[in-house]
């Protein structure tokens, strides 16, 4: 080794100065450009789904003055029976027709007759039925328009004559004269919170989706976190490490890159086919996500698992804990944000699948909301991939509406995450 | 100092060979002379007195490996009744593995094996049916870091009493807890934050609350992992002291880097030299009149 001078050593280090300084510039400015490109992506994603879906959370509604003729009706008094087969149709024609008494003719009138969404008479019937007492009076009530009604209105505000697609000039003049006397009014749209899936779009909904996925959800999160939990436990703190632990983890490694349709194909041929679960239920949605979600969350627990400082096991141990008593008392907590998050991303993960769904048969048309983790239902992701799929324009807006309500609970549970994290983590 | 170490490592019974030519010209020409000495000088048995009458551990032929490293070599030594005995010696020469061995904290350690015959109070500790939770209250043990549980003050003293089920009343505990507390000479400091967390005491406070922790469950032997070697010189002595009155109630059985420091708290000392235990002796004679030549070279600082 040649010896250096003083002076030598601090002129080579002066030397090397300059390019280490621009090399952590360019670093820093490579590590901007990334997330400044990652926040575009974000944002022209978020913008283009807020613009199309947020006219989807108002509805045009039109209002009527109905009258409950039993005449009209073809019943004598309010019962289930005379209910089931009354003209509530008839009802709402009759108020249409006195709203314009000028239109005369069948084409005419059917076309008048589409103003008003067919759902509507399905809302007369209930009102009746809570309100027997209404049976011969009359009432103003604000009912759906038809969906190219709704298209057409909202075209209306974006250019002056609007868009006027199936509907024709002599409707779009009824719409004009109702929404000059303010009969005709975009209200918030609250069937698309509280209906089932429809093929009309003005009562197609998010809410058998919604309730679906959250019952799917259920399932996948009673299931996988405990035993993903106690899988991690038991491979991290109790397992010998030999060779048949090491396959083990593995292939737990192996099955978290499986793409998640296999695991639909396996649902499928193992609870349907073998096990005769129902199809399109979230119980067997759930039990496909909870194998596809188990080893996110088995990784992401022994990852916090091992996290934990070894020297607070010792310290237990050495007081003469048992081994379940170091896990149960120290390590445990300590690693139990770390596990939270790892289940909420895997939840999350589970949330926005489709593929494996699909397999199992939750692809179906579904109208009721769910009342059960065995009823027939469909979730949130493939009501989008429906809505997506559906000829009628209003379903493009409902579509991004739809994404917008997936992303919101998506949003909602990491916000769950980071705030669980806070709250539970502890210093040491 | 490593390639000392190192050196001496090679004079095992299987090669025995003189000092690396290449690094012998790098350094001073008194300590060559005193490694080539060391590097020939073979350990055979334990010299000095490492057994005593009223032993209350006692180790015969101690064996401990790591796999197939062997970690501790044929070692024998007893720990008398309220005695303080302190083992010294150069990095990596078994030591912590030795102590370890002494409460089984080895067997939380994949792959480490202890042979021979280790009793507490006449009882193997390695027995069949021995069962490591009531041996660990019995001989405790205090580390190197200060290790107290992320939790409050309190809770880490009260943690040994609870799962042990020794206080049957939360009065009680409260006592225990006061009392370890003053027995570890940390009660006035903590006495009006006793619900704050552990982790924010100061390093000598946190060693003293583990000693705390400790000494909860009334063990009859603390074992000490160079309890001071992260502390400064104040908080050090004020453990020195701390051990000084526990000898009254304990047997304790301390490693340390520290020669001062074995020679204020123990009564006798153990040298250990590359897994082998080279002299055991009264600690004034270990420090006056060693009787071995490499316990000499150790504590006139020759190497280590
Ligand atoms: N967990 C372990 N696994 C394998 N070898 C170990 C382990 N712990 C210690 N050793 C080895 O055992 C020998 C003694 O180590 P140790 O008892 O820690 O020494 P000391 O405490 O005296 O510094 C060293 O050679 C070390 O490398
Ligand atoms: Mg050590």
């Amino acid at each position: 080794m040649t010896d250096l001078t003083q002076t030598q050593v601090r002129e080579r280090i002066a030397a090397r100065l300059a390019s280490r300084h621009r090399k952590e510039k360019l670093f820093r400015g490579l590590g901007i450009a990334s997330i400044a490109f990652g926040v575009l992506a974000v944002l022209v994603l978020f913008t283009d789904i807020i613009s199309k879906g947020a006219s989807a959370f108002v509805q045009t509604d039109i209002q009527l003055q109905v009258t409950y003729d039993p005449a009209e009706l073809g019943i004598e008094q309010v019962d289930e029976e005379s209910l089931a087969w009354a003209n509530f149709d008839g009802v709402i024609r009759a108020a249409l027709r006195e709203r314009f008494p000028d239109v005369s003719g069948r084409r005419d009138k059917r076309e008048l007759y589409s103003l008003v969404s067919n759902g509507a008479g399905f809302e007369l019937r209930e009102r009746l039925q809570n309100h027997p007492e209404l049976l011969g009076k009359s009432e103003t009530l604000w009912f759906n328009a038809d969906d190219d009604v709704d298209t057409y209105v909202k075209s209306l505000s974006k250019s002056e004559d609007g868009f006027l697609g199936r509907t024709s000039e002599q409707k779009a003049q009824w719409i004009l004269t109702l929404r000059e006397s303010g009969e005709l009014k975009k209200r918030f749209n609250t069937t698309f919170f509280t209906n089932g899936d429809s093929r009309e779009p003005e009562q197609a909904g998010i809410r058998a989706a919604l309730v679906g996925s959250l019952f799917t959800l259920l399932v996948t999160l009673v299931l996988s976190f405990p035993i993903g939990v106690a899988a991690a436990i038991y491979l991290e703190e109790f397992a010998p490490k030999n060779r048949w632990t090491d396959l083990i983890e593995v292939n737990i490694n192996n099955l978290a890159a499986v793409p998640s349709i296999v695991f639909g194909l396996l649902g499928l041929a193992i609870f349907i086919n073998f096990f005769e679960l129902p199809r399109s239920a979230p119980l067997v949605g759930g039990l496909v996500l909870t194998l596809m979600t188990l080893p996110t969350i088995i990784i992401s627990s022994r990852a916090s698992l091992k996290s934990v400082p070894p020297s607070i096991r010792e310290a237990a141990m050495g007081m003469g804990a048992s081994r379940m008593q170091v896990v149960l008392h120290h390590v445990l907590p300590l690693a139990m944000p770390g596990m939270l998050t790892g289940a909420i991303i895997g939840m999350a993960q589970a949330l926005g699948e489709t593929a494996p769904l699909l397999m199992i048969g939750m692809v179906a048309f579904i109208v009721d909301v769910p009342h059960g983790v065995t009823d027939p239902s469909t979730v949130l992701p493939v009501q989008i991939f429906l809505w997506a799929d559906s000829p009628e324009r209003a379903f493009v807006e409902r579509t991004s509406a739809a994404i917008m309500v997936l992303l919101a609970v998506l949003i909602t549970m990491n916000t769950c995450a980071v705030w669980l994290r806070k709250k539970l983590e502890r210093r040491w | 100092m490593t390639t000392m170490t190192l050196n001496a490592g090679e004079a095992g019974p299987a090669e025995d060979q003189t000092a690396n030519p290449a690094s012998e010209s790098a350094v001073e020409q008194s300590a060559v002379k005193a490694r080539a000495a060391n590097t020939n000088i073979e350990v055979t048995g334990t010299v000095g007195s490492p057994f005593c009458d009223d032993a209350k551990l006692s180790m015969r032929n101690v064996n401990v490996f790591y796999g197939e490293a062997q970690a501790i070599h044929d070692v024998s030594l007893d720990i008398g009744r309220n005695q303080v005995v302190a083992m010294i010696g150069p990095s990596g020469c078994g030591k912590s593995t030795f102590l370890r061995s002494l409460n089984r904290m080895n067997d939380t350690i994949e792959g480490c094996r202890v042979e021979g015959e280790l009793t507490l109070d006449g009882e193997a500790i390695y027995g069949p049916k021995v069962d490591v939770v009531p041996l660990r209250a019995r001989v405790g043990m205090v580390f190197q870091k200060p290790n107290p549980f992320p939790k409050s003050i309190y809770d880490n003293v009260a943690y040994g009493p609870k799962i042990h089920g020794i206080a049957s009343r939360r009065a009680e505990l409260d006592e225990i807890v006061e009392n370890s507390l003053r027995r570890a000479g940390l009660w006035n400091e903590v006495k009006d934050r006793l619900d704050k967390p552990g982790t924010g005491l100061s390093g000598g406070q946190q060693q003293r609350l583990c000693i705390a922790r400790a000494i909860a469950v009334s063990p009859e032997v603390i074992l000490m992992d160079e309890p001071c070697s992260a502390l400064d010189p104040i908080a050090t002595a004020r453990i020195e002291e701390l051990i000084d009155e526990l000898r009254q109630n304990y047997t304790i059985a301390i490693v340390t880097h520290s020669m001062q420091q074995a020679a204020r708290v123990s009564q006798r000392t153990a040298y250990f030299h590359l897994g082998k235990l080279v002299e055991v002796n009264d600690t004034e004679t270990v420090f006056t009149n060693p009787e071995h030549e490499l316990t000499e070279a150790y504590i006139t600082g020759r190497f280590g």
